[in-house]
C-alpha cells in the first residue's frame, strides 16, 4: 500500500514536470487567454498542486481517472473498455511462454551436456536475445502477409467469435512470449540441474525408479519455486511489452492506449494508464508470492 | 565452455564496437545520402544490405546506429552506476534509517516495468538520445543500487572484514580496500545485462516514436521506417533486427560467462 502512495506520487509529480501549462498544449494554437483560463479552472490547475494530487488520488481509489483532455471522455472508462485487451494478450503470452519455456529447461536440465542440453541453452541465449518488436515484424512478414494465415492487425473480442478472436490473440501472444518462454527455459534447467544433485534424487534413482518418473515425481515439484518466481517476473515485463505489441498488432489495449496518450501529450490519460499498469504490475508480484506458500508447504509453516 | 561464451561474447563487442567507433572512416554507403535512383533496391555484392526507400545504404545506417545504441547503452549504464552505485554502498553498509531513506523510494522506481517508466519519462521531457539515455539511467539507477546493497551486505559480514576493523582500518579504507573490490563481480554481470538491455530498450523506444530523433539512424527507427516497405524491401526490416539481436546476445554471452565466473558453484554443473 505504501508503494502504491509512492507510485501515485511518482506519477502525478512526473506529469507536473512537463514543461509548460498542460491547458495551453491541450488547446495548442487555438489556445486564448479565456480559453486557457476556462480549462484550468475545469480540470482544477490552478488549485495549488498537493491540493491537485489530493483530489486526483481519492478519485482514483475510487476508479474516477477524471475526464480526457480531448475527448472529454472518462479516463476510468476507456481504461476498463481496453483492460481486457491486455490482459487476455497477457495470460495467453504466459501460457505460451510456460508451454514452451518449461519443457525446453526440462529437455536441457535433463541431460545435462549432452546435445538436447546444448540446443536448448543455444535457443535459450538467442531467444532472450531477441528483440520482440522485430519478432513480431518478422511474424508479420512470414506468417501474415508470406503465408496467409493469421491477421496481422486488429481485435475481435472473445464476446463475438471466439475463433477469430483467438486468431487475433495468436501473433501477438507468441511475439511477447518467445523471449519470456527463453528466459524461463533457461531457469527451468537450472533449476533442474539443482535438484537432480539433491540426496532424495539419488535414492530414488538408487531405488530403480524410471527417469521419468523421477522427473515428474521429484524433480519437478522442488524445482516448481524458482520456475513460479520468474513466471511472475515475466508477466510482470510482459505488461510492459504489451506496449510494444500492442502497437505493432494494433490491438486496442492499454499499452496502445498509453503510447498514443503519450504522443499526443494527453497528460491525465498517461498519469492513470502508467498508474493502472504499475498497479497491475504489484499485484503480479504479489500472486506469485501467495504461490510460493501454496507451492511449498514450507514457507506456509514459517509465515504462520 | 563457459570461458568460450564469455569470449565469444568479448569478440562480437570488441568488433561492433570497432566498427561504431570506426564507422565514419570505414568504405561504407552514406548513412545519409539521399539517392533518388538506388530507392528500395536489393542486396548486392556492393550493398550486402540493400538500399532504403530514399536509397541509402542499410548497411552503412545500421553500422552508423550502432553509435547510438551502444553510446546509448554504455551511458546509462555509467550514469547507472555513478548515481546507484554510491546509494547502494551506503545503504548496504549503514543499514537502518538511511537504508530505508535510500531504498524505499528506490523501490517504487522498481514498481513499474521498465520499458513503462521510460516511455512516460520520455513523454515528459521528449525525444533524443541524451534524453534516451537518461530515462534509461532513472530505471537502471534502483536495479544497479540494489545489486551494490545486496553485494555489501553480504561481504561486510566475512571474516577478513572484521579482521580489518578488528586491526584498526578506518571506515573508508574497509569499505574501498574490502568491500567495494569483492562488491566489484556482481555489479559487471548486471551492468553487462543492463548494457543488453539498455540496446533493446534504446531501439524499442526509437521504434514507438519516443526515443532517438531522425534522421540520426537508429536501429529502431530504421525498423519503424523499413515497416512500411516490409513486403517490397524486407531487407529494411529483417538487417536492423539482426543487428540488434547481435548486439544483445554479445552482452548477454558476457554476462553469462561473467556470472559463471563469479559463481565457482556455478561453475561446477
Amino acid at each position: 500500500m505504501p508503494l502504491l502512495l509512492g507510485m501515485s506520487v511518482l506519477v502525478f509529480g512526473l506529469m507536473r514536470l512537463v514543461p509548460g501549462d498542460p491547458a495551453v498544449v491541450v488547446l495548442g494554437f487555438k489556445a486564448t487567454p479565456e480559453g486557457v483560463k476556462a480549462l484550468r479552472e475545469e480540470f482544477g490547475l490552478d488549485k495549488p498542486v498537493v491540493q491537485q494530487y489530493a483530489r486526483w488520488v481519492s478519485r482514483a481509489a475510487r476508479g474516477d481517472f477524471g475526464l480526457d483532455f480531448r475527448q472529454n471522455e472518462p479516463i476510468g472508462r476507456m481504461i476498463l473498455d481496453r483492460l481486457p485487451v491486455t490482459i487476455e494478450l497477457t495470460l495467453a503470452a504466459t501460457l505460451c511462454a510456460a508451454v514452451i519455456g518449461v519443457p525446453l529447461g526440462l529437455l536441457g536440465g535433463g541431460r545435462r551436456g549432452g546435445v538436447a542440453d546444448r540446443t536448448a541453452l543455444t535457443i535459450g541465449l538467442v531467444g532472450v536475445s531477441l528483440p520482440d518488436f522485430w519478432l513480431g515484424i518478422m511474424l508479420i512478414l512470414g506468417i501474415s502477409l508470406g503465408a496467409g494465415l493469421l491477421p496481422s492487425a486488429g481485435w475481435v473480442p472473445i464476446t463475438e467469435s471466439v475463433v477469430e478472436n483467438l486468431q487475433s490473440v495468436a501473433l501477438p501472444a507468441l511475439t511477447l512470449a518467445i523471449s519470456r518462454a527463453a528466459v524461463l527455459g533457461r531457469l527451468t534447467r537450472a533449476a533442474v540441474l539443482d535438484v537432480v544433485q539433491k540426496n532424495f534424487v539419488q535414492y530414488a534413482r538408487a531405488k530403480g525408479l524410471g527417469e521419468r518418473a523421477i522427473l515428474f515425481r521429484h524433480v519437478l515439484p522442488n524445482a516448481a519455486i524458482p520456475i513460479v518466481t520468474v513466471l511472475g517476473l515475466q508477466i510482470g515485463y510482459m505488461l510492459g511489452g504489451a506496449i510494444v505489441v500492442e502497437t505493432i498488432f494494433t490491438l486496442p489495449g492499454v499499452g496502445r492506449m498509453t503510447l498514443d496518450a503519450v504522443l499526443e501529450r494527453n497528460y491525465p490519460v498517461v498519469q492513470s494508464t502508467v498508474l493502472v499498469i504499475g498497479a497491475m504490475f504489484m499485484l503480479v508480484n504479489l500472486l506469485t508470492d501467495i504461490a510460493y506458500g501454496l507451492i511449498d508447504p514450507r514457507i506456509r509453516q514459517s509465515r504462520r | 565452455m563457459k570461458a568460450r561464451t564469455a569470449l565469444s561474447g568479448v569478440i562480437v563487442i570488441a568488433a561492433l564496437t570497432a566498427l561504431a567507433l570506426l564507422a565514419p572512416k570505414l568504405p561504407l554507403g552514406s548513412p545519409t545520402q539521399i539517392s533518388k535512383d538506388h530507392a528500395l533496391v536489393g542486396p548486392s555484392l556492393r550493398e550486402p544490405f540493400g538500399m532504403d526507400d530514399l536509397g541509402r545504404s542499410v548497411l552503412g545506417r545500421v553500422v552508423h546506429a550502432y553509435r547510438i545504441s551502444l553510446g546509448v547503452a554504455v551511458a546509462s549504464v555509467l550514469l547507472a552506476l555513478l548515481i546507484g552505485g554510491p546509494l547502494g554502498l551506503v545503504a548496504g553498509y549503514a543499514e537502518g534509517w538511511p537504508d530505508h531513506l535510500i531504498m524505499r523510494p528506490l523501490d517504487v522506481l522498481m514498481a513499474f516495468p521498465g520499458i513503462l517508466l521510460a516511455i512516460a519519462l520520455m513523454g515528459v521531457f521528449g525525444t533524443g538520445s541524451l534524453l534516451v539515455a537518461g530515462a534509461l539511467a532513472v530505471v537502471y539507477t534502483p536495479v544497479v543500487a540494489r545489486v551494490v546493497r545486496a553485494a555489501v551486505l553480504a561481504t561486510k559480514i566475512e571474516v577478513y572484514v572484521e579482521g580489518a576493523r578488528a586491526m584498526g582500518a578506518t571506515v573508508p579504507r574497509v569499505v574501498f580496500a574490502h568491500i567495494v573490490p569483492n562488491a566489484l563481480t556482481p555489479v559487471l554481470v548486471q551492468a553487462s545485462v543492463l548494457m543488453a538491455l539498455g540496446i533493446l530498450i534504446e531501439a524499442a523506444l526509437s521504434f514507438l516514436g519516443v526515443g532517438v530523433r531522425p534522421p540520426t539512424p537508429s536501429l529502431g527507427l530504421m525498423l519503424s521506417d523499413g515497416r512500411g516497405f516490409m513486403t517490397q524491401a524486407p531487407w529494411m526490416v529483417i538487417f536492423p533486427g539482426l543487428a540488434i539481436m547481435l548486439a544483445v546476445l554479445g552482452f548477454n554471452m558476457l554476462a553469462d560467462g561473467l556470472r559463471d565466473w563469479v559463481d565457482p558453484q556455478a561453475r561446477a554443473h
